[in-house]
């Protein structure tokens, strides 16, 4: 039995009062003396050659200090994955959406520079432009990059078992096809950057709102060709990410390139329909599902093809088409199965990676067609989940190692708090119930780059100071790792002080990404903790005149298992460590990499995808207006195995977070562009949830407790994004009768539909 | 032509700045504005408040709520020049002392923020809400406080925060 004390504690986040009081500093809050203020000029075209670029007016323009081109700078590509780059900070031949970058200037005020971003004429040679990923492939199509024939920069093919075996020796064979639409991460803060350079010592420093603070070091390094070791990344708060600010973008490299040519500080802030236009979006997607069942509902063969809507650049392109194709392998046993995916370049706003990563749009359409397939074949959609369910310690057919999972509890929990039994197919015409599940990694396992590093500090005051690379970016990283040093040093919260995500300070870390920070970082200032007791405990078994295996720790309290009256305080230890002339502080170092065969590519190889996996099941409860046509969702309800939480209010905060955030992909939210124009950049037009939005909520935690994450814990950020859309979607269906197969379900769509069914229904009375 | 023409509007602007006197959290300070500065960029920018924060510039998203004489209003919406012998609070002002509200301590102790960014605007609705009437009903909060977005905490442990003030023996008035 597990006896913890800080660990599993609902624990305000560490900076919750600096947040809430406005002290809180985000990037675009910082100011340094001397600072000029950036601006970029875009394309208005989506799809063209520069022909030529007039910067005189702007440069006249008092007031202006610098105006560079794509022409100006290195030509060097940039990009998250190594092998994908293909961005410029700047465009130097060809614009690919509007939105791209042409252009910057900086001047000594934000009017100024916006008026001198303005005055630069571009001249462009139109180029036919292809907005439909399923266009973009066919012969003929637009090239968006010269380089990449059928416009497909990155694919990946996977087989296990027998397909064709398996249809042949399936009792049905369905096949459906879905859509998934753009959504935008829309996060509260705007993407800043403010860059500082050291002229004397050859230093650059940047304040980014990112969310990978080495990966980006590494990027500016490659572009800017300026070493490593002379650039320092700091995140400061940053006002959420859900993964559009993984990526390097052209705020961060033009603010260096100025404030190392200028020998000033510069700052760039993206306006709202920068962020919507010119940052990422979650990729729309088609898919087509063809499923072989039982007559019992057993999923004997399943066959998989989706094209991936990547716009005009890469961004994540071949890790969310591989993460798109392993997580159709879980929550369900499929013996033999066939994923295709593409990853298609358009002449639109950049895909990349958001909560989920490339899995929620396959999810969509696997919950929506077990649904279906229950129907037709007449089974209970919840008992055919439970008839496919994964469990723990199976052999698994790209080499998962599942560890723990409560899967089919999470079925049988959910079904069963949403009153499945008695409401499913029985509530009143227009109110219905849906349930849909889901899986997902505590981040990535076989990829490079994936290490993370922590340093633990115990002075002779006992103040416990971390310094750990992971990137908080509203979460809640740095409370959870405070608190797992907290609980394995055995102190009291106020004690701890953590210091991260400064590329100059702080050890290395993958960053935020796939939902592995916990695990990740984490362990590695669980393993830094451990280093801390290696050194202290010796002093402590002296003083306590026990093993140190016999010690128990918690609140500055050090006893004896089992006879608590045998204690010593530690300030008294810390003060005998002293008398033996040890050398303070104590520094333990600690760091973790997932357990990996080799740091491979999993586009290539199969392989356990991450160090432990989290399961879901969500179920909701909905009303549909039929005069309005609008969906309101009554109920979301959630079944988690997130194993052990470190802090379960952190854990409610995520999973409340994403199920808004599933409502909205379900319901609302769509960055719909017209041949490559966006229409609804805005908080206005685009539309998410807002509190009136707000679902009675109910979270059911299911306990495991997993042998690799720090105290049991699992991820508990993006999973719980995955199932909320089509939970909602077929429990519409169980309301009104009607199958979506895309995204969002509208108002339009559903009395559209309503109509149809009358006619239908007055044609079959004729 | 379209240089002259901004550079004409620009000259304007400039011309037409002047020195206005906001009084902000019960201190005045001196802003050079032009007629088309916002209260949100006056307060930011130039008197350096950051706690009132930009999320959209376009009265959509409530990051930037402060009160003015009492009511609740959008900074970017604002003209800093209208704002002269008005009585501005921004979230700095309200946990003076550095004691938090009873409403901040709430928000903090609920989990009701993550990245923090919408939270000052929250603070600010609320706060609004709370004076005007104390013990607001949930359906009450929601209506009010739906011109604030956040994206990451889906707004539960929001409610709930402010539903404690408002449940409180003293409510919100304060």
């Amino acid at each position: 039995m597990k006896v913890l004390n800080v660990v599993g504690q609902r624990v305000p986040m560490h900076d919750a009062a600096a947040k809430i009081t406005g002290q809180a500093r985000y990037t675009d809050d910082l100011t340094l003396p001397g600072m000029l203020f950036g601006k970029l000029v875009r394309s208005t075209i989506a799809h063209g050659r520069i022909k030529s670029i007039d910067v005189s007016k702007a440069k006249a323009l008092p007031g202006v200090k610098g105006v560079i081109t794509g022409m100006d700078i290195p030509d060097r590509v940039y990009g998250i994955v190594p092998k994908a780059k293909d961005e410029h900070a700047l465009a130097r031949e060809k614009v690919r959406y509007i939105g791209d970058e042409v252009a910057a200037v900086v001047a000594v005020d934000q009017e100024t520079a916006e008026e001198a971003a303005r005055l630069i004429t571009v001249e462009y040679e139109e180029l036919p432009a292809v907005f439909d990923p399923l266009e973009a492939i066919k012969e003929g199509a637009p090239l968006v990059h010269d380089n990449t024939p059928g416009n497909v920069s990155a694919q990946i093919h996977k087989e296990f078992g027998d397909l064709e075996g398996g249809f042949a020796a399936s009792d049905y064979v369905f096949e459906d096809s879905f859509y998934t639409q753009a959504q935008n991460h829309a996060p509260m803060e705007p993407h800043a950057a403010l860059a500082s350079w050291d002229a004397l010592n050859g230093d650059l420093t940047l304040w980014s709102a990112t969310q990978i603070p080495y990966f980006l070091k590494r990027n500016l390094s490659t572009t800017l060709l300026i070493p490593e070791q002379n650039i320092r990344v700091i995140k400061p708060t940053v006002g959420g990410g859900f993964g559009q600010k993984i990526d390097m973008f052209s705020k961060d490299f033009c603010a260096c390139w100025f404030a190392k040519e200028l020998g000033r500080p510069v700052k760039f802030v993206y306006d709202r329909e920068e962020v919507f236009q010119s940052t990422r979006q979650r990729h729309p997607m088609y898919l087509t599902v063809k499923t072989g069942v039982s007559t019992e509902g057993k999923i004997i063969a399943q066959k998989i093809t989706a094209h991936a809507d990547g716009g005009a650049y890469n961004s994540t392109a071949p890790l969310m088409i591989t993460l798109s194709c392993f997580f159709v392998m879980i929550p369900y046993k499929i013996e033999n199965l066939v994923y295709e995916g593409y990853h298609v370049y358009t002449n639109k706003p950049v895909g990349g990676a958001m909560r989920g990563h490339g899995i929620p749009q396959p999810r969509f359409a696997i919950e929506r067609q077990i649904d279906l397939i229950a129907k037709r074949i007449g089974v209970d959609a919840s008992e055919m989940r439970l008839l496919n369910a994964i469990e723990a310690g199976e052999p698994h057919p790209a080499g998962f190692i599942i560890n723990t999972c409560g899967f089919a509890d999470s079925v049988r929990e959910a079904s069963r708090a949403i009153g499945w039994k008695e409401k499913r197919g029985k509530l009143p015409f227009g109110r219905g119930v849906g349930i849909a599940c889901a899986s997902f990694p505590s981040g990535v396992a076989n990829m490079s780059h994936l290490a993370s590093g922590c340093v633990v500090q115990l002075s002779s005051e006992g103040r416990v100071s971390i310094l750990s690379g992971a990137a908080d970016i509203g979460q809640g990283a740095e409370t959870v790792i405070a608190q797992i040093v907290a609980e394995r040093v055995g102190v009291p919260m106020e004690d701890v002080h953590i210091t991260a995500a400064d590329t100059g300070l702080c050890p290395l870390d993958a960053g935020t990404f796939g939902s592995g920070v916990t695990v990740r970082a984490g362990n590695a200032a669980l393993n830094a903790a451990n280093d801390i007791r290696a050194q202290l405990f010796p002093v402590v078994a002296e003083a306590l005149g026990c093993e140190v295996d016999e010690i128990e720790a918690a609140n500055r309290l050090f006893w004896v298992r089992g006879t608590p009256d045998r204690s010593v305080g530690m300030r008294d230890v810390l003060r005998q460590y002293q008398y033996v002339d040890r050398s303070l502080p104590i520094v333990g170092r600690g760091a973790w990499v997932p357990p990996a065969d080799s740091a491979t590519t999993l586009l290539t190889n199969n392989g356990n995808l991450s160090p432990n996996y989290s399961f879901m099941t969500q179920a909701a409860e909905v009303e549909v207006d039929l005069e309005t046509g609008r969906v309101n969702v009554i109920k979301v309800l959630t079944a988690h195995d997130c194993g052990q939480p470190i802090n379960p209010m952190l854990v409610e905060g995520q999973l409340e977070g994403s199920i808004l955030g599933g409502i909205g992909y379900a319901l609302y939210e769509d960055s719909t562009c017209i041949d490559g124009q966006q229409h609804n950049p805005s908080f206005l037009d685009y539309g998410f949830p807002t509190m009136m939005e707000l679902p009675e909520m109910e979270g059911i935690h299911i306990d495991t407790d997993d042998p690799i994450g720090p105290f049991g814990a699992k991820e508990a950020g993006e999973g719980t994004q995955l199932a909320p859309a089509p939970a909602i979607v077929n429990a519409i269906a169980d309301a009104i009768g009607v199958d979506f197969d895309r995204l969002p379900v509208t108002p339009d769509m559903i009395l559209a539909a309503l109509k149809k069914r009358r006619e239908e229904a007055v044609g079959e009375a004729r | 032509m379209a240089a002259q023409e901004a550079g004409t509007q620009k000259g304007l602007s400039m011309d037409r700045k002047r020195v206005l006197t906001l009084n902000v959290n019960g201190d005045d300070y001196e802003v050079v504005c032009a007629p088309n500065t916002t209260l949100l960029e006056a307060l930011r920018e130039k008197a350096f408040l950051t706690g009132t924060k930009r999320g959209c510039d376009l009265g959509a998203c409530g990051a930037c709520t402060v009160i003015v004489d009492g009511h609740a209003v959008l900074a970017c919406l604002t003209l800093a020049a209208d704002m002269e012998g008005r009585t501005i609070r921004t979230i700095e002002g309200i946990s003076e002392g550095g004691e938090l509200s009873p409403l901040q301590q709430s928000f903090v102790d609920h989990g009701a923020l993550q990245c923090g960014f919408c939270s000052p605007g929250f603070i600010m609705s609320a706060t609004e809400l709370l004076t005007e009437n104390p013990h607001p009903e949930r359906a009450e909060i929601q209506r009010r406080l739906a011109g604030n977005l956040c994206r990451c905490t889906g707004y539960v442990k929001i409610v709930e925060a402010v539903e404690a003030v408002a449940q409180g023996a003293e409510g919100g008035a304060r």
